[in-house]
C-alpha cells in the first residue's frame, strides 16, 4: 500500500463534522456542484450587520476531501467577513501548492493534497460556496 | 482445458509494470481497456512500413495504407457478423451516436419519437436532446429496475406507432447488464421502429452477430475494445445508410462536385469525410482480429468467476452494497457497489494507493444516479486479462477505506 492522501487529520476533520446542518432563517444559502465528481455543498450563514458571518452551517454530499474542507471552515468562519474568508482561501491554496507561503491550522491538515491535483477542486468547493454567500 | 490467464496477460505489456512501487491491478476496462501487443504491433508496422494517406495517392505507400484501412474494415466486420461495406469508421462511440442523431435524425418530423431509458451513457442521450431542440421530435424514457435493469415492461406503454428510434444500451455502462434484445427487436418491429444498440461496453467482450440480434444500428469505440483512442464504428442497415445525408462534408465522401452542387458517395465513404484515423483503425482491426482469436466461452467463464470473487468478497465488508443484477446470468463483467459511509471517490482514491485502477463517481449516467438517489457508484469493470490478484487487491483496499475512512 502506498497511502498518503488520507492522513488522520483530514479523516479526523471529517469525521468532526463541525457546522453540519442547517440553520434556521438564514441570512444567505447558496449551493455550489463539482459538475466533474457530482460533489454538492449547500452553505447556510447568518450575517451580522458587518457582513461578518454570525452562524454558518453546511451540508456536504460528496467526498472525505469535502466533509473536511467544510468542517474545518466552519470552525473556524464565525466573526470573519468575505476579506477574512479570502484569507482562508489563500491559506487553503498555500496547503495545497498553488500559491508559495505558509499554512495555518486548519488548512494545513490540507498538505497532502498538494500532490493529487484532480482532488483539489474537492477542498476548495466549500470555500467557492461561502465566497458566493457573501458575495 | 482451462483459460489460460497468464497467456493472455502476457500479451498485455502494462499489466506487468511496477508503478511508484506497485502493480497494476487495472480494474478500469469499462472506461478505456489496455492494448495488446498485436494492437502495438500492427499500429508500428503501419507507421513504419505503409504511412500515407488513403484512397487519394497512386504511390505505393499510398496503396499499402489504403489496404490495410480497407482490410481494418474487413477484420470489424467479420467481428461483427456483417459485410464490409456496411462498416463506417468514426471517431469514437460518442461519435458515431452523433452521426445517427444527425443524418438519421434529419429524416424526422417534428412529433417523431425516440425511445432511450434512464440507464444510458450520456452519450447516448445528450446526442437526442440536440436532436430534440433542433428537429422537434419528443424523447420517451424506459425506466430501470432496482437490480439496474432495462425495465422492458414498460415497452408496450412506451412504444408508439409516432416512435421512430428505440436507442438503449447493449450493455450498462454501470451495472453491467445485457439487454434483452430480442424482446426489444420484437416490441419495436410491432410499431415499425428502428432499434440502435450503443455497445460500447459489449464490444469488449467477444465477437457478436448482429444479423441474429436483428438490430439496425450498432456502435462501439475502439480504446474500450482493446484499440486504439480515436477510432469507433458504426454498422448500420446499407439501406438505412444510404438513405441518410452526410453528417460531415469534405474529401472522400464525395460522387462529384461542383460549385453549384455535390452528390454523395454512398456508404461507408459518405460519412468518412476528411482524411480518417488510419494508424488507430488499423490497430482497431488488429484488436478485433484479436478478440476473434480468444477463447470467449473460457473467457466469458473465466470474467464471470472474477464477478462471484468479488461479489462474494464485497459482501464479507460490513456496509457494501451491490447496484445492478445479483446474478451472473445475461450481466457482464461490470459491478457497481457503495460503501456506506464512503463517499466513492474515497474508496477509489484508497483503492489507487494499493494499485487498484477503478472508476468512481456517475459514469456519465447522472439521470440513473437521480433516479436512485446515488452519490455515485465505485465501478469494477473487468476484462480476460485480470485474475484473481486483482480483484484480491481491490477487496483489501475496500476494506481499508472500510476501516480508516469512516
Ligand atoms: C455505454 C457507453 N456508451 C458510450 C460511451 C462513450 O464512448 P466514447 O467516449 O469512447 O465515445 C461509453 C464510454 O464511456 C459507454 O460506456
Amino acid at each position: 500500500m502506498n497511502d498518503q492522501l488520507y492522513q488522520e487529520r483530514i479523516v479526523a476533520l471529517a469525521k468532526a463534522k463541525t457546522g453540519a446542518g442547517k440553520l434556521e432563517n438564514p441570512t444567505k444559502t447558496v449551493r455550489r456542484d463539482n459538475p466533474l465528481c457530482g460533489d454538492r455543498v449547500i452553505v447556510d450563514v447568518k450575517l451580522d450587520g458587518e457582513g461578518r458571518i454570525a452562524e454558518i452551517a453546511h451540508q456536504v454530499r460528496g467526498c472525505l476531501l469535502c466533509q473536511a474542507s467544510a468542517s474545518a471552515l466552519s470552525a473556524v468562519a464565525v466573526g470573519r467577513d468575505a476579506t477574512g474568508i479570502a484569507e482562508l482561501r489563500h491559506d487553503a491554496e498555500r496547503a495545497l501548492g498553488r500559491e508559495p507561503g505558509e499554512t495555518h491550522e486548519p488548512f494545513s491538515a490540507f498538505a497532502p493534497v498538494a500532490a493529487h491535483k484532480s482532488r483539489q477542486d474537492c477542498v476548495l468547493l466549500p470555500l467557492e460556496a461561502l465566497k458566493d454567500a457573501l458575495a | 482445458m482451462s483459460f489460460d490467464v497468464a497467456a493472455v496477460r502476457g500479451q498485455f505489456p502494462i499489466l506487468s509494470e511496477i508503478i511508484d512501487g506497485l502493480p497494476v491491478h487495472y480494474l478500469d476496462n469499462g472506461a478505456s481497456a489496455q492494448t495488446p501487443l498485436a494492437v502495438i504491433d500492427a499500429v508500428r508496422h503501419y507507421e513504419t512500413t505503409g504511412r500515407a494517406n488513403v484512397l487519394r495517392g497512386v504511390h505505393r505507400l499510398a496503396e499499402r495504407a489504403t489496404e490495410s484501412y480497407e482490410n481494418a474494415r474487413a477484420q470489424v466486420a467479420t467481428f461483427l457478423g456483417v459485410p464490409t461495406m456496411e462498416i463506417v469508421f468514426t471517431g469514437g462511440c460518442t461519435a458515431a451516436i452523433n452521426l445517427v442523431a444527425y443524418s438519421y435524425g434529419s429524416l424526422l418530423k417534428p412529433g417523431d419519437r425516440i425511445l432511450l431509458s434512464e440507464i444510458e451513457h450520456h452519450s447516448n442521450i445528450v446526442p437526442w436532446q440536440l436532436l430534440r431542440s433542433r428537429a422537434g421530435i419528443e424523447l420517451d424514457m424506459l425506466p430501470v429496475t432496482t437490480d439496474g435493469r432495462i425495465d422492458l415492461e414498460a415497452l408496450p406503454r412506451l412504444l408508439t406507432p409516432r416512435t421512430k428510434l428505440v436507442s438503449l444500451a447493449h450493455v450498462s455502462n454501470v451495472t453491467g447488464a445485457l439487454l434483452d434484445v430480442r424482446a426489444v427487436v420484437e416490441a419495436a418491429k410491432s410499431v415499425g421502429a428502428r432499434v440502435m444498440l450503443d455497445g460500447a461496453q459489449r464490444a469488449p467482450h467477444g465477437p457478436l452477430d448482429l444479423p441474429s440480434l436483428g438490430v439496425d444500428f450498432y456502435a462501439f469505440a475502439g480504446h474500450k475494445a482493446y484499440g486504439p483512442n480515436g477510432i469507433g464504428v458504426l454498422w448500420g442497415r446499407p439501406e438505412l445508410l444510404d438513405a441518410m445525408p452526410p453528417f460531415m462534408g469534405g474529401g472522400s465522401m464525395i460522387g462529384r462536385v461542383t460549385l453549384a452542387e455535390t452528390t454523395w458517395a454512398p456508404s461507408p465513404r459518405r460519412f468518412e469525410a476528411g482524411t480518417p484515423a488510419i494508424g488507430p483503425a488499423i490497430g482497431l482491426g488488429a484488436a478485433c482480429a484479436w478478440m476473434q482469436a480468444l477463447d470467449w466461452t473460457g473467457a466469458h467463464d473465466h470474467e464471470m468467476a472474477l464477478v462471484q470473487r468479488l461479489m462474494d468478497g464485497l459482501q464479507k465488508i460490513d456496509g457494501t452494497q451491490i447496484f445492478g443484477p445479483a446474478s451472473l446470468q445475461n450481466r457482464y463483467p461490470v459491478v457497481s457497489f457503495m460503501l456506506d459511509g464512503v463517499h466513492p471517490h474515497d474508496v477509489a482514491q484508497t483503492l489507487d494507493s494499493f494499485g487498484v485502477a477503478v472508476r468512481a463517481g456517475h459514469h456519465c449516467a447522472q439521470p440513473l444516479m437521480d433516479r436512485f438517489d446515488l452519490d455515485g457508484t465505485t465501478r469494477v469493470s473487468m476484462a480476460p486479462y485480470n485474475d484473481n490478484s486483482d480483484i484480491d487487491a481491490l477487496l483489501a483496499g475496500v476494506a481499508h477505506a472500510a476501516k480508516t475512512l469512516r
